[in-house]
């Protein structure tokens, strides 16, 4: 009983699931968060590699994405389905042989490198 | 309608209209059916029974049986009363969720917990425990410490706080927001988390 009946509450998100790109820990990804001041809304963007993907499948899951700018690295958590999110674009598929880049953090220059996917 | 009967299915997110996740409990509450309805003239006071969940009828007392024929409904497994009704219901109304609840407003929920069985005091009462690992302390880091003083009371006072069964109690969670109503399906989407595993029984408060 119970599944089926919180599938009708998580059916909503399903769509909104299903138009978003492929992409995983590794990958470089440009997020466009929507972002309101006041009554206006404008978008800014957040680019880096994402370290993460926790709770996959559900309605909880989310990514984490740091950035490394002037030499200071910031990581962002944003819920996957999230209506702030209005655009996820991959832009570099990284080779990468773990699914969380933790060791990222302690690494500087060009050993933070991630190697393209070909 | 003050209340409901209602089971719970289990719990997910949602995203509310600031973009937040939200986690939430789902309920199929009823339909409920009015089996009795006590009058200030009978009963001395004024209220209704509702009951819920289908139930067979070789499972049920003769005595109960007559109940529910009174009603002209079939046998249900939970009947609960609840008191000032806001409108008059006849016996045998069904009541359904979405005549009671609307989304955005805020509802008590009463379940019984899950049972923990025989916990000590720093789970069951959230003590600290002696708090030092060394200096001595070798079999008691978890232990309550005193329970009293000396000569004088000379007895350990009613209601202390000790070790004993936790949980499997009638539990209350007050203002809870209701995220969603769907009527067709007899769902409601309640913000939070509410007491008792998934398929127990769930009495909403308005």
């Amino acid at each position: 009983m119970s599944k089926g009946l919180i599938s009708i509450i998580e059916k909503e998100y399903q769509e909104r699931r299903s138009q978003l790109p492929e992409f995983k820990a590794g990958d470089t990804v440009n997020v466009h968060v929507k972002i309101k001041e006041g009554d206006k809304e404008r978008i800014q963007q957040f680019q880096g590699a994402v370290l993460q993907r926790r709770n996959k499948n559900t309605n909880g899951e989310t990514f984490t994405v740091r950035k490394v700018s002037n030499g200071i690295a910031i990581e962002r958590v944003f819920p996957i389905l999230s209506p702030n999110i209005d655009k996820i674009e991959v832009i570099r598929k990284g080779k990468v042989r773990r699914a969380r880049l933790f060791y990222l953090r302690g690494l500087k220059g060009k050993a933070a490198k991630i190697k393209e996917k070909r | 309608m003050p209340g409901l009967i209602g089971k719970k299915v289990g719990m997910t997110s949602v995203f509310d209209e600031n973009g937040k996740s939200v986690a939430c409990t789902l309920i199929k509450v009823g339909p409920c059916v009015v089996t009795q309805v006590r009058t200030l003239e009978v009963d001395g006071y004024e209220a209704l029974q509702l009951a819920y969940d289908e139930k067979k009828e070789k499972n049920t007392s003769k005595a109960l049986k007559g109940h529910f024929k009174k009603a002209s409904t079939t046998p249900k497994r939970k009947l609960v009363e609840f008191q000032f009704p806001d409108q008059k219901y006849d016996l045998g109304a069904e009541v359904k969720a979405s005549d009671v609840f609307s989304e955005g407003e805020f509802v008590d929920v009463v379940g019984k917990s899950k049972g923990k069985g025989f916990q000590g005091v720093v789970k069951r009462h959230n003590f600290g425990g002696v708090g030092q690992a060394t200096h001595g302390q070798h079999n008691r880091q978890r232990h309550p410490g005193a329970i009293g003083a000396c000569s004088y009371p000379a007895r350990v006072f009613k209601g202390l706080k000790m070790a004993g069964r936790m949980g499997n109690a009638r539990t209350k969670v007050t203002n809870l927001k209701v995220m969603k109503v769907l009527a067709e399906e007899n769902l409601v989407l309640i913000s939070g988390a509410i007491p008792g595993s998934r398929n127990s029984y769930i009495i909403i408060e308005k």
